[in-house]
């Protein structure tokens, strides 16, 4: 079966809460507009469309735009080997998605990391713990707000931050430069 | 037996040295650098090889690769000290006995390198006192003896029997 036929199975299944198929560059993405129903989507697609497979999942901060976050599942089908992409969105006011760790267990790190970096909520989740930053560490730093050089914070014992010196930074490559010397990494001032 | 025949009496010659107990001690310490490997990432990779039979760092007494800070004297902290490793890091170095010395490997635990990050301690020596800075991204293993070596030449300096203070009253550590 290929991709578009399984995101077809998924549309009628959910009829009403699945956008069209967006296809780029040959990969097929669904979103799904009510994000409740997400764990719903997902356990159809491993169960009954053999994708059993999560193999990342990923949030987006829109920043400015609404609803502010987007969770992004990419999964996979041994069997049958196609790819999909499933997406959907909530406002900052709930930053809740439902967890997919009861589909697939390899969610559970997945999800500790969005709750780390970007402070989404997953409900259900059996350890909804921080992954990569310690626990009492009060920032999101893959938040758009959060300052590129960081924030201090002290934690007595555990752990402390400061700020970096980014000496007028970000330092940034210039990809296609004419040589190695362009190409550096420098202070870059975008228009 | 007379101190001036020590020299010339045929029996003992070439036995014995005259030094200053300072020297003698500065000298047992050098060639007996115990490295603490603290492998944080990539560098340990490069640490390992400054170990193993090509570079062989046994050629300068500090083949006894420690686990454990309390048989150790130096340091070598080779990789990222991220912010949530920090602490601990400063805590194993408190562990270590005195006289302790520290080289910061790579450019990460000099300066926290390529890694301007909100996750990432800018330079080891914001909580350790390092005696010597080895650059590159990793550096090579020679670079690392050759910092050995430095580090060698500095402790042939040290004043060790006159200044017996810790190296906390000495100002070397951060509190």
């Amino acid at each position: 079966m290929t991709a578009k036929q399984l995101a077809n199975k998924i549309k009628r299944k959910f009829k009403g809460i699945i956008s069209d198929i967006h296809e780029f560059r040959g990969e097929l993405t669904l979103e799904v507009s009510d994000s409740s129903q997400i764990s719903e989507v997902c356990r159809y697609a491993k169960e009954e469309l053999g994708f059993d497979y999560l193999v990342d999942l990923c949030t987006i901060d829109n920043d400015d735009d609404t609803p502010r976050w987007t969770a992004v599942y990419h999964i996979y089908g041994y069997g049958h080997l196609q790819h999909l992409r499933l997406k959907t969105s909530v406002s900052e006011e709930d930053s809740e998605f439902p967890t997919v760790t009861t589909v697939w267990r390899t969610a559970n790190w997945h999800e500790r990391e969005a709750y780390d970096m970007m402070g989404i909520r997953f409900t259900g989740h059996p350890d909804l713990r921080r992954i990569l930053m310690w626990e009492g560490y009060p920032y999101y730093p893959l938040r758009k707000d959060f300052p590129l050089e960081g924030k201090p914070s002290e934690m007595p014992d555990v752990a402390f931050t400061d700020p970096i010196p980014l000496e007028g930074g970000p330092f940034v490559t210039l990809a296609g430069g004419e040589d190695a010397a362009a190409r550096e990494p420098r202070v870059r001032k975008t228009e | 037996m007379k101190a001036t025949e020590i020299g010339y009496n045929s029996k003992i010659e070439g036995n014995v040295v005259h030094t200053r107990l300072d020297s003698a001690v500065s000298w047992f310490r050098k060639n007996s650098l115990w490295p603490m490997p603290m492998g944080l990432a990539c560098c340990g990779i490069e640490l390992m090889a400054v170990g193993a039979s090509r570079f062989d760092i046994s050629r300068f007494g500090s083949e006894v690769m420690r686990f454990s800070p309390r048989q150790s004297d130096v340091m070598i902290v080779a990789g990222t000290v991220t912010y949530k490793m920090a602490l601990a890091v400063r805590r194993i170095y408190e562990q270590m006995p005195e006289p302790k010395w520290v080289i910061a490997m790579g450019a990460c635990a000099s300066s926290g390198g390529m890694y301007r990050s909100y996750a990432t301690l800018q330079g080891v020596d914001r909580i350790l006192p390092v005696d010597v800075y080895i650059s590159g991204c990793p550096p090579r293993p020679e670079a690392v003896l050759e910092a050995l070596m430095k580090l060698q030449n500095k402790i042939s300096k040290e004043p060790h029997i006159a200044d017996k203070k810790p190296a906390r009253d000495r100002g070397l550590i951060l509190s």
